[in-house]
């Protein structure tokens, strides 16, 4: 024996911290105390103890996506391992890299229904990029360096990585990262510059184009931001985004036309539905953005950039569908354009303009404000006013509190808004803002929450607590499941079944039982107090703002509907036949 | 628009590692997404590279199958994706073990026409005969049919294998 051996343990933490890992979310367990043990040996990757193994990996979510890195979980077979799967397929529809390791049975006992043993690789196939279960500690390096790198190249997504028993505590030569290239795996990320130039090509003859980007910009890095604004400034052209690329081009920019989709702004809506030309960049046709199908942007050729092949032409055909990682898109983009001496049709772009304005002066998101009742959207702007000079962070549950903030906080700059935007999953805000505030210590992270979402990981104060991590709860309570209800009211004739929850605690005491500051705003003249208040303290905050329990969110595209069909505010009736299509789909 | 464009069969061959879960996430991704599988065949066909091929007939509009195609292709393990049906002319064959129990005229018209088919009698008794056959999936259906009335009680079918005409290789 030449080589020297270490153990399972020893390479797993040499292998994480190989891989550029300073911190693992997890609970620790049965099969992976040998891994625990291990942990408490060495000071180089720092631990987070979660109080349940969802918010682990919602938390690493939330340092992935605030930082750009890969996400780590570490929890223990059978439950433990069970309870991650809302945040793995949460990460799956977000493309989030996340790593996580679960422990399980000793290979021996695999198959045995052996105390906590569940088949993990078998369930979260459907919910991971890719799945491994080690069963030989000569390849457990080699894995774990794959793991890591299917988790952050391409499009990226989690990775499960299955450890049982006897492969921790089995003995192993290490092997270091090396720049093995995959065997299969290599997704490609430079485009065919052919069709690079055909589709500047198109840009430049467009009459009303309009750039239509997501999460895909993010996920690039923070330098395709950059270039997708030197590009949209370059092109003149009106830019919208999707919920999960708020942040890719600054919401301050005169050329930007809101959020897209249901409850986007008119004029971002009606833009994609008028336009001539869409530019799909780091997007992927979701429901929530399209409305129905069959009157999605009629009159408009389609341009798709996307990393995932299987993106291109899922939802909607296009007329030129380009593969490659956004950034190098957007860099050749920029080259072809200067190199070509592109110009936009000005004439037509001007007038394009001009209906765009026509659509923007019905100033879509203004509502009733009230100096009686505090009004989520007057919450909500008046944090981003206490919050935007400063290096902040902002997560948030699911529901109207989420829509508004991403009608009302205006994002600037990338990595800074974290939300489920795929899967819609109540409960995701505050272990995601852990982990963002793991990630930037010293930055503010709120949360913007509703008081039913807020409860799915309320006992996640406790982590917040115990590393003092200072958190901002920023509670918008109605009292209801307020989309819930909205739809409800709009169409089930206002039948509020179950979407009322009667009893709510207190939680400001609930606040103060964890250990953390609690703060309360009824009313409107308490408000900007109470924000200053939260902002001072260095400690975590859950604040509950009582808003009005009748305001609904708007703009709003029924589901089924078009993007010419949208609800204003509360005067318009929703048409509930919408919903029973010609198409035969079923609308959610 | 996209509903109304045709749905046709699709014959796609599939390279990939040989390694535990591989065919459960083809499989799971067929289930997953809703797409047809007619019939799906694997096995290993390089032991040094470790490489299995999977043969799968699956169903759809193009825009559908692009979708299954991109979706394969995605899938970690996958070196290959070949769609035989688009990619140029293609063998297809399929083996099928056929028992017919019976005595008597339907007995003798059995070997009759399996001797018309080409198939062979690889297994018989006094009351009974299994026949191999080889061809297209459309060659064995009609053998069954003939079958059916003179004592057919079994059906074994591997489902379609097929490959690319002329040189070229996956």
């Amino acid at each position: 024996m030449s080589q020297q051996t270490l153990t399972g343990s020893e390479i797993i933490l040499k292998a994480l911290a190989d891989q550029g890992v300073d911190v693992i979310f997890g609970y620790p367990g049965g099969v992976v105390l040998p891994l625990y043990d291990e942990i408490f040996k060495q000071n180089r990757i720092r631990h987070i103890l979660v109080r349940h193994e969802q918010a682990a990996v919602h938390a690493a979510e939330g340092y992935a996506r605030s930082t750009g890195k890969v996400g780590v979980v570490l929890v223990t077979s059978g439950p433990g391992a069970t309870n991650t799967i809302t945040g793995l397929t949460d990460a799956l529809m977000d493309s989030i890299p996340l790593v996580c390791l679960t422990g399980q049975v000793p290979t021996s006992l695999i198959g045995n229904d052996a105390f906590q043993e569940a088949d993990i690789t078998g369930i979260t196939r459907s919910c991971t990029k890719h799945n491994y279960l080690v069963k030989d500690a000569d390849k457990l390096a080699r894995t774990l360096h794959e793991a890591f790198h299917v988790a952050r190249s391409g499009r990226p997504g989690p990775v499960v990585v299955d450890l049982p028993k006897d492969i921790i505590t089995g003995r192993a030569a290490y092997l270091p990262p090396a720049k093995v290239k995959h065997k299969s795996y290599n997704p490609q990320v430079k485009a065919d510059i052919k069709q690079v130039e055909q589709a500047v090509a198109m840009m430049a003859a467009a009459k009303r184009p309009i750039l239509y980007c997501g999460g895909g910009v993010i996920n690039s890095g923070p330098a395709a931001s950059q270039l997708l604004t030197q590009f949209g400034r370059m092109t003149g052209f009106p830019l919208t985004l999707t919920l999960m690329g708020l942040g890719g081009f600054p919401a301050s920019d005169p050329q930007y036309l809101g959020m897209v989709g249901m409850h986007g702004t008119y004029e971002a809506n009606l833009a994609m539905h008028e336009c001539d030309l869409m530019v799909c960049i780091g997007a992927r046709f979701d429901d929530r953005v399209t409305g129905r199908l069959s009157a999605f942007a009629p009159q408009s050729k389609k341009i798709h950039i996307d990393i995932d092949g299987s993106s291109i032409n899922k939802n909607v055909a296009v007329d030129l569908g380009i593969i490659g990682d956004v950034g190098h898109v957007l860099e050749d983009m920029i080259k072809v354009w200067k190199a070509r001496q592109a110009r936009p049709d000005e004439k037509a772009l001007r007038a394009w303009w001009a209906r765009i304005d026509t659509w923007r002066a019905r100033d879509c998101l203004r509502y009733a404000n009230s100096e009686r009742v505090i009004k989520p959207q007057h919450a909500i702007q008046r944090l981003y006013e206490a919050t935007k000079d400063r290096e902040s962070y902002i997560c948030t549950e699911v529901g109207q509190h989420q829509m508004w903030v991403a009608q009302h906080y205006r994002f600037d700059s990338p990595n800074r808004l974290m939300t489920s935007g795929g899967l819609g999953t109540m409960g995701y805000g505050l272990p995601a803002a852990m982990g963002v505030q793991v990630a930037h210590p010293d930055a503010l992270v709120v949360d913007v929450a509703g008081e039913a979402s807020i409860q799915m990981n309320i006992q996640e104060l406790g982590t917040l607590c115990q590393y003092n991590l200072p958190v901002k709860v920023f509670i918008l309570n109605n009292g209801y499941m307020g989309m819930v209800r909205q739809w409800q009211e709009l169409l089930y004739e206002g039948r509020y079944s179950q979407s009322h929850t009667e009893a709510q605690p207190d939680f400001v005491k609930l606040a103060e039982a964890y250990g953390a500051v609690g703060l309360r705003a009824e009313k409107v003249s308490e408000l900007d107090e109470v924000i200053e208040r939260m902002l001072e303290v260095r400690k975590p905050v859950v604040v509950d703002v009582r808003v009005d329990p009748s305001e609904n969110c708007f703009p709003m595209i029924p589901a089924g509907a078009a993007h010419n069909e949208m609800l204003l505010g509360p005067e318009d009736e929703a048409d509930a036949s919408v919903s029973d299509s010609d198409e035969g789909m079923v609308f959610i | 628009m996209i509903q109304k464009e045709e749905t046709r069969f699709h014959t796609i061959a599939v390279l990939v590692d040989n390694e535990a879960g591989v065919l459960a996430r083809v499989i799971g991704l067929f289930s997953g997404r809703g797409y047809n599988i007619e019939s799906l065949t694997v096995a290993e066909v390089d032991k040094r590279e470790n490489l299995s091929r999977i043969t799968v007939v699956t169903s759809g509009t193009p825009m559908i199958i692009e979708q299954i195609k991109a979706q394969l292709n995605r899938l970690v393990p996958v070196h290959k994706v070949s769609d035989l049906t688009i990619d140029g002319p293609s063998v297809e064959r399929e083996l099928a073990l056929i028992k017919v129990v019976g005595t008597g005229e339907k007995r003798v018209e059995a070997l009759r026409i399996a001797d018309i088919f080409r198939a062979r009698a690889v297994d018989s008794t006094n009351e009974s005969f299994v026949f191999e056959i080889v061809g297209s999936t459309e060659k064995l259906d009609a053998f069954i049919r003939l079958m059916e009335p003179l004592g057919l009680v079994d059906v074994a079918r591997t489902g379609v294998v097929a490959m690319a005409r002329g040189q070229g290789a996956i």
